[in-house]
């Protein structure tokens, strides 16, 4: 296997008496875009920083290809950050925004003084300088914005600007910390689409957090599930979804949420009330499990059969493209959704009715979270954890 | 209501011009107007040129402004080098002691230049520093005042500048000078606007230290004019005060936006 372009080693962190992360491993490599997603204060936003360099881990050590860079500072690593509040100078307009990171790497101390321009060599990079620039412009197309100040530009403005700044510097990886958080809802999705254009052009690692999980199942190659200061999963988007290794990924990634029914294992089938929904091979009679079924997975039925719970419907949400139904069991009150066509839902009489689920789909975890695996299904993925 | 106001403040405004006034009106007349009886603002006989030339003459007057305008250049200088980097370090760098040493500072402000001028008086003469510019300018280089008042202002900073700042491959020099320093700007204009008025009119320590009349800054000239030539010629005495009062009112003048900004100023806007 080739060397991870970025890789993050048994990453501890606390700060005073609290742990905020705790043996964090994650491997990127070359052109890939991971996503850290998870709920505020997992510690998603620490390990970016400790992979910028703006952090100092108590444990653990942060990999940029080959070389262990833990020990050194953030201006050394030629790693780039993209910050939710963009972070722009503001004193600076935009070209100089732009300009500054090259300005601080490729002229010296003495070089950077005001009247060293003169001298023809420096007079010649700052050319070049101000050349890629112009070009960072163009791609991000900000150039009629270059010689405005931050004050003077919108929000989308700003972050275009601020990851020009990142981009203008070919960085080793880009680091970016919620950067759509503060633009309003219809440009944070336009803005999704170019930053992973962006990456794309770039082909560099870029580890993107976000507290967001559809932009990270929109955006990323892969996708890290962060929770506690552990990287519970870290999987294609598809895998998080379909196949999460613990309770927590799954009700934290899907919108609306994942069903979770309280079962009993009994002659190696999960039981809620008595019915039978899923096999549980190899679990002892008794023992309480957790069934996860995603909202698009629950049908509905107007009368009885096997495998079918009674329900009550609760509420209907129309979104339009799709219907979410709100239902309670009758055996124990857990509120279930269920997503339908409105077609579906047309159908649907207004009266109680019953929900099953395909066996294949329900997902089926222990009382701990963890995911209890029936022996047919594909081979467990590699766990991050 | 608006009259009432402006009838009010300008009741304040004539109280406080008053002295200056009659300040310019004293330095345009001869001895013998001085101590006449009643008010008069307008000389009847003129002696402004006298009274101008005697200010310019009888002491080194150019020398002495001169010497006032080093002396507060250099402190505001000094002062904005050293507080800047130290406001930087208690607002934003975590170190152990970093609350202590900010208690420091708050006693700092406490202690007037009285209480340690006896010690520093010592120390003067101890590095022979006494009966030169230096001795006016080295112990007002650290100022406690302006790293409490950048301290405010770099706090309001956003902390994302800075770890921007250090991404982008600045040093932490770097950060004081190329990122705080011009935002900063208003507070240090504001900050050398109180530093210049004090230093220019600071009559104490250059009273202590300074005992050469071509060392002098403009208050200890003015003392020196006064004992040594004019004796009780108050025309002169005025018109010299009017020399050295009309560069601090004229600074003010051309800094009163700085002033009013730095006054006025709110957090930073990323």
């Amino acid at each position: 296997m080739t060397t991870p372009a970025l890789e993050l080693r048994g990453i501890g962190k606390s700060f005073g008496k609290t742990r905020v992360l705790e043996g964090v491993e994650l491997a990127a490599a070359q052109g890939e875009f991971v996503a850290l997603v998870g709920p505020s204060g997992c510690g998603k936003s620490t390990l970016l920083r400790i992979a910028a360099g703006l952090e100092t881990p108590d444990e653990g050590s942060v990999h940029l290809a080959d070389t262990d860079v833990t020990a050194m500072r953030a201006a050394d690593r030629d790693v780039a950050m993209v910050f939710q509040s963009y972070a722009l100078y503001p004193h600076l307009t935009a070209r100089q925004n732009m300009a500054l990171p090259l300005f601080m790497r490729r002229l010296s101390t003495a070089e950077r003084l005001p009247l060293a321009g003169l001298l023809p060599g420096v007079r010649a990079r700052m050319a070049a300088i101000g050349a890629e620039v112009a070009t960072a412009a163009e791609v991000l197309r900000i150039t009629p914005l270059l010689d405005r100040k931050p004050a003077q530009m919108s929000g989308g403005q700003r972050q275009r600007v601020a990851l020009g700044r990142a981009l203008v510097r070919h960085p080793r990886a880009f680091l970016m910390d919620e950067p759509l958080s503060n633009l309003d809802a219809a440009l944070r999705v336009h803005m999704r689409g170019e930053i992973v254009e962006l990456h794309r052009r770039a082909g560099v690692v870029t580890l993107y957090v976000t507290h967001d999980q559809e932009e990270a199942l929109g955006m990323a190659d892969r996708i890290a599930v962060m929770l506690g200061g552990r990287i519970l999963q870290c999987d294609a988007p598809g895998v998080v979804y379909r196949d999460p290794a613990h309770i927590d990924v799954a009700s934290f990634i899907g919108s609306p949420r994942i069903n979770i029914l309280e079962a009993i294992a009994g002659g190696g089938l999960a039981r809620v009330g008595g019915i039978a929904l899923a096999e549980l091979p190899g679990v002892a009679d008794g023992v309480a499990v957790r069934l996860g079924i995603r909202p698009e997975d629950l049908r509905l039925h107007d009368h009885a059969g096997a495998g079918r719970l009674a329900a009550q419907v609760v509420r209907r949400e129309y979104l339009g493209a799709e219907v979410h139904a709100h239902l309670r069991l009758a055996v124990d009150g857990t509120a279930l959704v269920a997503r339908l066509s409105p077609a579906a839902n047309e159908a649907l009489g207004a009266g109680a009715l019953f929900v099953s689920a395909d066996p294949a789909h329900i997902l089926t975890f222990n009382a701990e979270g963890h995911r209890l695996r029936l022996p047919v299904h594909r081979p467990e993925p590699a766990l991050v954890r | 209501m608006r009259a009432l106001r402006l009838a009010v403040l300008s009741a304040g405004a004539l109280l406080v011009l008053f002295p200056f006034v009659f300040m310019i009106s004293t330095s345009l007349k001869p001895q013998s107007e001085v101590f006449s009886a009643g008010l008069q603002l307008v000389p009847a006989n003129w002696a402004a040129l006298e009274n101008y030339t005697k200010a310019f003459t009888r002491i080194p007057m150019l020398r002495v402004l001169g010497n006032g305008v080093l002396v507060c250049g250099l402190i505001v200088v000094f002062q904005i080098v050293f507080a800047l980097p130290a406001a930087y370090a208690m607002a934003k760098l975590r170190f152990r002691g970093r609350e202590a040493l900010f208690a420091l500072v708050l006693l700092g402000l406490l202690v007037p230049i009285h209480a340690i001028s006896i010690p520093l008086y010592a120390a003067a003469r101890w590095s022979g520093l006494l009966n030169t510019l230096a001795v006016l300018i080295v112990p007002f280089t650290l100022s406690v005042f302006a790293i409490f008042l950048f301290r405010q202002y770099v706090k309001a900073i956003p902390d994302d500048l800075i770890l921007a700042a250090r991404s982008d491959g600045l040093s932490e020099g770097a950060i004081v000078w190329r990122l705080l320093l011009p935002n900063a700007w208003p507070a240090a204009s504001a900050f050398a606007v109180f530093s210049v008025v004090a230093h220019w009119n600071d009559l104490y320590w250059p009273l202590i230290a300074i005992s050469k009349t071509h060392l002098a800054t403009p208050p200890l000239g003015l003392l020196f004019f006064r004992s040594a030539e004019v004796g009780d010629d108050y025309g002169a005495l005025m018109a010299a005060t009017v020399v050295i009062t009309a560069p601090l009112v004229l600074f003010f003048l051309f800094a009163q936006r700085l002033f009013i900004d730095g006054m006025t100023m709110t957090g930073l806007k990323g």
